[in-house]
């Protein structure tokens, strides 16, 4: 498989009058690999992307898009992107609004009629192919959005916050998409709030706040020897209280249950012995994966939204 | 090529929405009234002028087809600005742009396939209203001007440099101020011209001079008269004022101005386009 990466940027800079957009984006995305792209409100995501897409043109910076330079009209045959507040030309039907993108790709008509019936069965629009856009609800305009995305089999999806208006079902369908772009070797850049979702589908993901790129990681390390532990404990003293501060952090004890993190598992039987040992009575112990949730507001901050 | 999806995509777009309709069928109601009207002259003119006095006959009908043009011209006028002048600016606050702008194509395609898409429904609208009021006074007369062809060309000139003012402005205006702009510099030029048709009676030079500069800022009133005075014999168009006779008759050299001046709106608006963060 072709080694060049996907997405690479190197101190892309976007300054709009006075205001700072984003400040120094570099980061880089491997070809078949699922990247979350997290941060606040404001942090400058959307932003990022459009600097990628060639919507806005950087301040400053370089970088590249499947090998080629930021604004190349060849590499945007391969890829496919959904707004987040997208609108669509309103008065066309779904297929006719599908076959208008596939023409603005250059696709063939013999191209179009294949992919445009089978995206349309693939999103679930198929019966609904010759109603006008306008009547459509929010879900399925994502869905007719996701579907002109990925008209042209791209090798990079941009999808900018995919599942904000559908329901489990919808949710589900757009992760199945992620899952089967992935196997078939694209790439995904996900911009999403849904931090389950991001979760549960990419690979690795980057933290931005304030214009700039502060953790980048495979999601498996991040979330790595962060475990979350419930313990209820009968006769907890504040002593017993106190020495569970040498297993982990953050510990935080209220009537009989305590909470607190753990670097590593080895740590529970320990922490187990101790309590026992000092007169207390287990009755539970529930270890948690720290959700991406708890790592995002402890890598961005609680102060970093507008 | 996507140049000419983006035009065809125009066209259409342009083609259903109501203020289209609602011209094109003020301007159907307009030729019936007119019909009505010149069908009424015709007989009048019957009884009381000697069949000898052909001149004086054909003077008659020639101003009535001028008329009935002038109200075409402004009909043509104001579809033209309804319809193009949200075409860009309101992709572009919608966000409708983003979708398109994305696919392998360059900028300028986009702006250029939207200033043809609208420059072919104002020839089809020109050719026919204008086609039409010719034809219905030919039908009910026997008058035919000279001319048509030329006339009804410098009629969709005139739109045209409107048209590219309007598609230079939606690419960094709202609707709103692309709209005022555009009937502005109309306004502007339509006054314009009759400051220099008073000038020129009066054989004021500052006059005359105010009105060739409105003309330069936008040339819509200049081909309008062009096209008039190509449509009315040279002797109507010495004989008394009106909207479509001239003291002072644009030269062919503002015809080529007028080209000149839709070019460099055009390709200013495709450079505008291409730079701007969306």
């Amino acid at each position: 498989m072709d080694q060049t990466l996907a997405i690479e940027t190197h101190h892309l800079r976007k300054v709009f009058g006075d205001k700072v957009a984003v400040q120094d984006l570099t980061l880089d995305v491997r070809q078949g690999e699922v990247f979350g792209f997290l941060g606040p409100n404001g942090a400058g995501k959307t932003t990022s992307v459009k600097m990628l897409l060639n919507l806005v043109a950087p301040t400053s910076g370089k970088g590249q898009l499947l090998g080629k330079p930021l604004g190349d009209v060849t590499a945007r045959a391969c890829v496919g992107f959904l707004p987040e507040h997208f609108r669509f030309h309103d008065w066309l039907n779904a297929s006719e609004f599908l076959h208008l993108h596939g023409q603005l790709y250059g696709m063939s008509d013999a191209q179009r009629q294949e992919r445009v019936s089978k995206l349309l069965d693939l999103v679930g629009l198929a019966p609904h192919s010759d109603k006008k856009l306008r009547s459509f609800s929010k879900g399925m305009l994502q869905r007719i959005g996701l579907a002109q995305a990925l008209l042209n089999e791209p090798q990079l999806v941009f999808l900018d916050e995919p599942t904000s208006g559908l329901d489990p079902v919808g949710r589900r369908l757009v992760r199945d998409i992620i899952r089967d772009l992935k196997s078939q070797g694209a790439t995904v850049f996900l911009n999403s709030h849904l931090l389950s979702e991001v979760e549960i589908t990419c690979d690795r993901v980057a933290f931005i706040k304030h214009g700039q790129v502060i953790r980048q990681a495979a999601l498996q390390t991040l979330v790595e020897g962060q475990t979350a532990v419930e313990l209820r404990v009968g006769n907890l003293s504040p002593h017993i209280v106190a020495g569970l501060a040498r297993w982990g952090e953050d510990v935080r004890a209220d009537s009989d249950h305590v909470h607190l993190t753990v670097a590593d598992e080895s740590a529970l039987p320990q922490i187990a012995r101790w309590i026992m040992e000092q007169g207390g009575s287990l009755y539970a112990m529930t270890p948690q994966k720290l959700a991406l949730e708890d790592l995002f507001l402890q890598v961005v901050g609680t102060d970093g939204g507008l | 090529m996507a140049t000419w999806v983006i035009a065809r995509l125009t066209f259409r777009e342009a083609a259903r929405r109501k203020i289209l309709w609602a011209a094109l069928i003020l301007g159907v109601a307009f030729l019936a009234l007119y019909g009505i009207g010149v069908y009424f002259i015709h007989r009048e003119i019957q009884h009381s002028i000697s069949s000898q006095n052909l001149t004086a006959m054909r003077e008659t009908f020639s101003f009535v087809l001028m008329a009935g043009l002038y109200v075409v011209n402004f009909l043509v006028v104001m579809m033209t600005v309804l319809t193009s002048v949200d075409t860009l600016a309101g992709e572009i606050a919608s966000g409708t742009i983003q979708a398109v702008v994305t696919k392998p194509l360059r900028r300028y395609q986009v702006v250029l396939g939207k200033w043809l898409g609208f420059a072919a429904m104002l020839a089809l609208y020109v050719a026919l209203m204008g086609g039409g009021v010719v034809i219905v006074t030919y039908i009910l007369t026997g008058y035919s001007a000279p001319g048509v062809p030329r006339g009804l060309g410098l009629m969709v000139m005139e739109g045209l440099a409107l048209l590219s003012v309007c598609i230079l402005g939606g690419t960094s205006l709202s609707t709103l101020a692309n709209g005022v702009l555009a009937f502005g510099l109309y306004g502007l030029a339509f006054v314009g011209g009759w400051i220099e048709q008073i000038g020129s009676l009066l054989r004021n030079e500052t006059a005359v001079n105010i009105g060739i500069v409105s003309s330069l800022l936008m040339p819509s009133e200049a081909m309008w008269k062009r096209a008039a005075y190509e449509m009315q014999s040279s002797l109507a168009s010495t004989i008394g004022m009106s909207p479509f006779t001239s003291t002072s008759v644009p030269s062919p050299l503002m015809i080529l101005y007028a080209a000149l001046y839709i070019t460099i709106m055009l390709a200013l608006a495709l450079r505008q386009f291409s730079r701007r963060d969306l």
